[in-house]
């Protein structure tokens, strides 16, 4: 398949804005300067293009949520802040391609009329920032940033900025507030980013990925892009071959994980045992789960979600309490403490997994961390509470009256974690080596 | 005495400052600099900081205690940060924190090795998950490591 996101991938000196040029890159802006902001958002909805980031919000209905009477300053964040883990999609545009994430960022800021945009990068990405600061530099050289962009009378700056090693800032509003120089903390919606956003202005915040989609779809067209829509997978853990793909959105998990052009199978030809597709907030699919398409409906439809694409396969040496322990210890560790069910649930959470793992716990812990996520999910400003109760007990299901299905670690394994209480110790026997 | 950036800093201080609506966005860049010239935060740091982006001490303080990359106690020469999240876990990433501490003589999350050299902590993901197990070094990230890889990093870095 014709490599599009990740065409400059592997070519030397993919970083320079001239090689960048000679490539054909910087062909979408002019095109994009020459249309109407209403027109760039319309082409965005027309195309069905949905966040990448994690929720998979349409982005032109986001923009065009844009009050048409607010007279203060419009500002597009780009959230770099990539920190879901098994997600490490973004980094590589940005690493790889910097000018194709200038491109992206100057079409979609003059879509929605903004005149500055920050791309805040998350803190530990010191070498991604220092290549979009040089590529930034380059581009306003050429003039492709600054005043008067192209001869069209818009202007843009763009500056990067770094984050400082905190989860919660991956969330557009923590990530507002923060920008704004203050702890990560999520505010209440609405008011929505988009009326109400960073320093009180109309803000847009989309991720790397979605914010490099309308050069693509400027270059090629609606038609060719709702035909190739191509996607991000970022794929780790048990892997011959672990790294970032290209493919067509809802290209299947199985071909993935299995395929020549993908990951090549399982390492040291161990069996599957399990799959979080979309980022460690969303349910686990059992092996025998994992012939599904992986876009947002089909994963929907699974129980589980498209999320950020960060797809972390675990093979027969992985023990599902020691598994969902760790990321529980995560959310637990990244709670900004705003809310009590998200500040005590992720910690009382980590101590009853923990105390199952190291063979103290008991048959009724199973029940009631069911319980307990259900009383996380959904009661909290941001979705780090729903983050962290999926993980336990699956998504809201309707059918349940929006209460969580139960479909994810502690029932589908519940044989593992009985056995962990019962004999106080791991059902798993093979050893997983480094060296 | 009161603490000040150094020249070369005071130039990226204000180039940063210039670049935002209101001083005190420029928070978590000044406090980023701050860190680089000074090593850690310590409360002379932070009144510095205060005092460039003329807000009170206590809101440098709230924010700084809230990152976890701002420090507020001195690390090692090479800061090693291993990620310990589950793609790096179910890849080595214990044994890995394990065999940095025989190495480098310094317990994970426990303070600087007795030649000042090592510092050790244990952190979550840090978005290198198809590269696993990784650490950071300071600003760099190492991956897809080794036994051998970290016996020749930390060799090198024990000469150094």
């Amino acid at each position: 398949m014709e490599k599009v996101l990740t065409k400059m991938v592997g070519i030397e000196n993919s970083r320079n804005i001239d090689v960048y040029l000679k490539s054909g890159g910087y062909q979408a802006l002019p095109k994009a300067l020459k249309m109407t902001p209403d027109q760039l958002v319309g082409m965005m909805k027309d195309a069905g293009v949905r966040g990448r980031g994690g929720a998979g919000f349409p982005t032109g209905m986001k923009w065009s949520f844009l009050p048409k009477d607010n007279p203060n300053p419009r500002y597009l964040l780009c959230n770099a802040d990539e920190s879901e883990p098994g997600t490490c999609k973004d980094r590589v545009l940005m690493e790889e391609d910097p000018h194709q994430v200038i491109e992206g960022l100057a079409i979609s800021s003059f879509a929605i009329q903004a005149h500055t945009c920050y791309i805040y990068i998350r803190g530990e990405y010191v070498n991604g920032a220092q290549v979009l600061n040089k590529a930034i530099q380059e581009a306003y050289d050429k003039g492709y940033l600054g005043k008067n962009i192209l001869g069209s009378g818009f202007d843009l700056d763009i500056t990067v900025h770094r984050g400082a090693g905190a989860y919660i800032c991956g969330e557009e509003t923590g990530l507002i507030e923060s920008l704004e120089g203050k702890r990560g903390w999520p505010r209440i919606k609405p008011p929505f980013p988009a009326v109400y956003g960073v320093f009180g202005s109309p803000t847009i915040v989309n991720n790397v990925e979605t914010l490099v989609t309308p050069v693509h779809i400027i270059n090629r067209g609606i038609q060719w892009w709702k035909d190739n829509e191509p996607k991000l997978y970022c794929m780790s853990g048990h892997l011959n071959r672990p790294g970032v793909f290209e493919a067509k959105i809802g290209i299947n998990l199985k071909d993935l994980i299995y395929g020549d052009d993908y990951s090549q199978g399982i390492a040291k030809g161990r069996k599957l045992k399990a799959v979080i597709p979309g980022g460690s907030s969303v349910p686990v699919l059992k092996a025998d789960e994992c012939d599904v398409a992986m876009d947002f409906d089909a994963l929907a439809k699974a129980g589980s979600a498209l999320g950020s694409a960060g797809c972390m396969v675990m093979d027969e040496t992985t023990c599902m309490v020691n598994a969902l322990w760790n990321l529980i210890k995560f959310y637990a560790h990244e709670s900004c403490g705003q809310c009590t069910p998200c500040r005590e649930g992720g910690h009382w959470m980590e101590m009853v997994l923990g105390r199952i793992e190291t063979g103290r716990g008991r048959m009724e812990d199973l029940d009631l961390m069911l319980e307990t996520a259900n009383n996380i999910a959904g009661r909290t400003i941001c979705p780090l509470g729903d983050a962290l109760a999926w993980p336990i007990a699956g998504m809201p299901d309707k059918n349940k009256g929006g209460d969580l299905s139960g479909n994810s670690f502690v029932t589908k394994f519940r044989d593992e974690f009985e056995y962990h209480i019962t004999n106080k110790k791991c059902k798993v026997t093979i050893p997983h080596e480094w060296n | 005495m009161a603490l000040e950036f150094n020249a070369e800093y005071k130039k990226q201080v204000d180039w940063t400052l210039s670049r935002y609506p209101k001083k005190e966005a420029a928070m978590l860049p000044v406090l980023h600099l701050a860190q680089y010239q000074f090593g850690y935060i310590s409360t002379e740091v932070m009144e510095l900081v205060a005092k460039t982006l003329d807000v009170p001490v206590s809101r440098v303080q709230d924010v700084v205690t809230f990152y976890s990359m701002f420090r507020e106690q001195p690390v090692g020469k090479y800061h090693i940060q291993v990620c310990h999240t589950l793609a790096c876990a179910i890849n080595g990433g214990a044994q890995v924190v394990k065999y940095l501490e025989e190495k480098c003589g310094v317990k994970a999350n426990e303070g600087i090795s007795a030649d000042g050299k090592f510092s050790i902590l244990r952190v979550e993901c840090l978005g290198s998950c198809s590269t696993s197990p990784m650490m950071q070094v300071n600003d760099d990230y190492y991956e897809n490591l080794t036994k051998a890889r970290i016996d020749e990093l930390v060799e090198k870095w024990k000469k150094e």
